[in-house]
């Protein structure tokens, strides 16, 4: 579904990502772990192209996202993203958070996005604040909001980057159990986290990057119980 | 003693009647408190379209200044520093003599299309650190939900950008209906044009020119009372 061949990324002098090459196919949960400063999230950004990569290629759904600048609006429909800081629309509502995209894009009529978006808000619990501003919620109801929002374009693969990392610590579990869900229904997601009780739980295949390079990777029970790599057993020693 | 009264008295007299005498030759004989009001209507005229022309032009600099072209920002640049680097007055009158030289056209409107242009320039740079103080993670939300550059920017970066330069967008309304004072170099007869002829006819500076100051005392304090009752009402739809 999302092939890497070769991808570098540098910010002026910094080199961020040092060619890296992957594949992730449809309906993996890829969790990628590891020290700050190491690329995960830079990767993660490149793989919508929120980050133009510096060199290399990107392939989504058969389509060279890379070479096809002008196609990306399209291509990043079916790719939703979930951040740190939520990014919700502050002058709008929440009804309007979740129905703006798909209406502007002429993908559904006003009431079918309506109908769609009441019909998830519903399902996080939050039918009710429907009418309400961002900034008169909780931060785990903003990023179930936000999660929901990306949902609402009916995307193939979703992103997550950081999703838990500006929450207060009782309101990470709401968030991480609707992502749980996700992934039991199936979804493709490639989340970048700190979380690793979420990555045994719910990974298919978790990623250890370091250095701008993905260093190990493997299934979690084995990744967490005999990691190779003598920076992922200092890393996994630290955060464990 | 009583002399001494008498003259006391005469002088208050005297000097009442020729207050009284002055106010009637200055703002009531020939109707002058009518000029005097029509100007006021030429002022209010030539600053209200100057600012929708200014608001049009600063929306569309702002948005070259802001995006990643570098021929628009360099475009946008250079009419900001031409507008903002030669005295109004000279602006004014370039556009008068040279621009609208050969063609007919009323006075009003050379100062509209004059004080429009200038303005633009301002609100571009007004309009400008709105849309920079607006979170980038905004943009890149609206980008990832498959919205491109433009329509993100507009339904998106835009509005709350708005919001941010509300307060110095509507002082710049203020400050125009105080810069049209000079538009009598192009012989339009505006408030302080009226009040000067006044003077001119009737040789007394005091009444036409303090009048004139009155007014334009009273319209920008009106302005900027009613421009803040605005930002109250919006600031309370912002708490939902």
């Amino acid at each position: 579904m999302i092939e890497v061949k070769g991808l570098t990324k540098s910010f002026g002098d910094n080199v961020v990502l040092k060619g890296i090459s992957e594949t992730i196919e449809k309906g993996e949960k890829v969790v990628i772990v590891g020290p700050s400063g190491s690329g995960k999230s830079t990767f993660l950004r490149c793989l919508n192209l929120m980050e133009m990569p510096s060199g290399g290629e990107i392939w989504f759904e058969g389509q060279l996202l890379t070479e096809k600048k002008h196609e990306v609006d399209r291509l990043r429909q079916k790719m939703g993203m979930v951040f740190q800081h939520f990014n919700l629309f502050p002058h709008l509502t929440v009804l309007k958070n979740i129905t703006l995209a798909p209406v502007k894009l002429k993908l559904q009529t006003k009431e079918q996005a309506k109908e769609n978006a009441m019909r998830l808000l519903e399902r996080i619990g939050l039918a009710d604040k429907a009418d309400t501003y961002p900034n008169m919620l909780s931060g785990g109801q903003k990023q179930r909001i936000a999660i929901v929002r990306a949902l609402a374009m009916n995307p193939d693969v979703m992103l997550f980057d950081e999703p838990t990392s500006a929450l207060d610590p009782e309101m990470v579990g709401e968030v991480l159990e609707l992502m749980k869900e996700l992934a039991q229904e199936g979804m493709t997601m490639v989340v970048v986290t700190h979380e690793m009780g979420f990555a045994r739980e719910v990974a298919t295949r978790v990623m250890f990057m370091d250095d701008g390079n993905i260093v190990e990777q493997a299934p979690p029970q084995e990744f967490f119980s005999n990691p190779q790599n003598q920076r992922l057993k200092d890393f996994l020693s630290k955060v464990l | 003693m009583e002399a001494f009264f008498q003259n006391i008295g005469q002088w208050f007299v005297d000097v009442g009647t020729s207050i009284g005498d002055s106010f009637y030759r200055n703002l009531i004989r020939e109707d002058r408190w009518l000029e005097l009001l029509k100007g006021l209507g030429v002022t209010l005229e030539i600053a209200l379209f100057a600012l929708i022309i200014g608001t049009v032009i600063g929306v569309i600099l702002a948005l070259m200044r802001t995006s990643q072209s570098r021929l628009l920002q360099g475009i946008a640049g250079f009419y900001v520093t031409v507008v903002r680097g030669i005295p109004l007055v000279t602006q004014l009158l370039i556009i008068y003599f040279i621009v609208f030289a050969k063609i007919s056209i009323d006075g009003v409107w050379v100062a509209i299309i004059a004080f429009g242009i200038n303005s633009g320039g301002y609100m571009c740079e007004i309009l400008r650190s709105g849309i920079q103080a607006v979170d980038r993670g905004q943009l890149e939300a609206g980008r990832s939900l498959g919205l491109n550059y433009w329509q993100s920017m507009f339904s998106i970066v835009l509005p709350q950008a708005v919001k941010n330069v509300l307060p110095a967008y509507t002082n710049e309304f203020v400050v125009l209906i105080k810069e049209t004072a000079i538009v009598g170099y192009i012989a339009v007869e505006d408030l302080t044009k009226v009040a000067d002829i006044i003077r001119s006819r009737t040789f007394d500076a005091f009444f036409p020119l303090f009048t004139a100051a009155a007014i334009y005392l009273v319209v920008t304090l009106f302005f900027a009372k009613m421009f803040r009752l605005l930002e109250r009402r919006l600031a309370r739809s912002d708490r939902g």
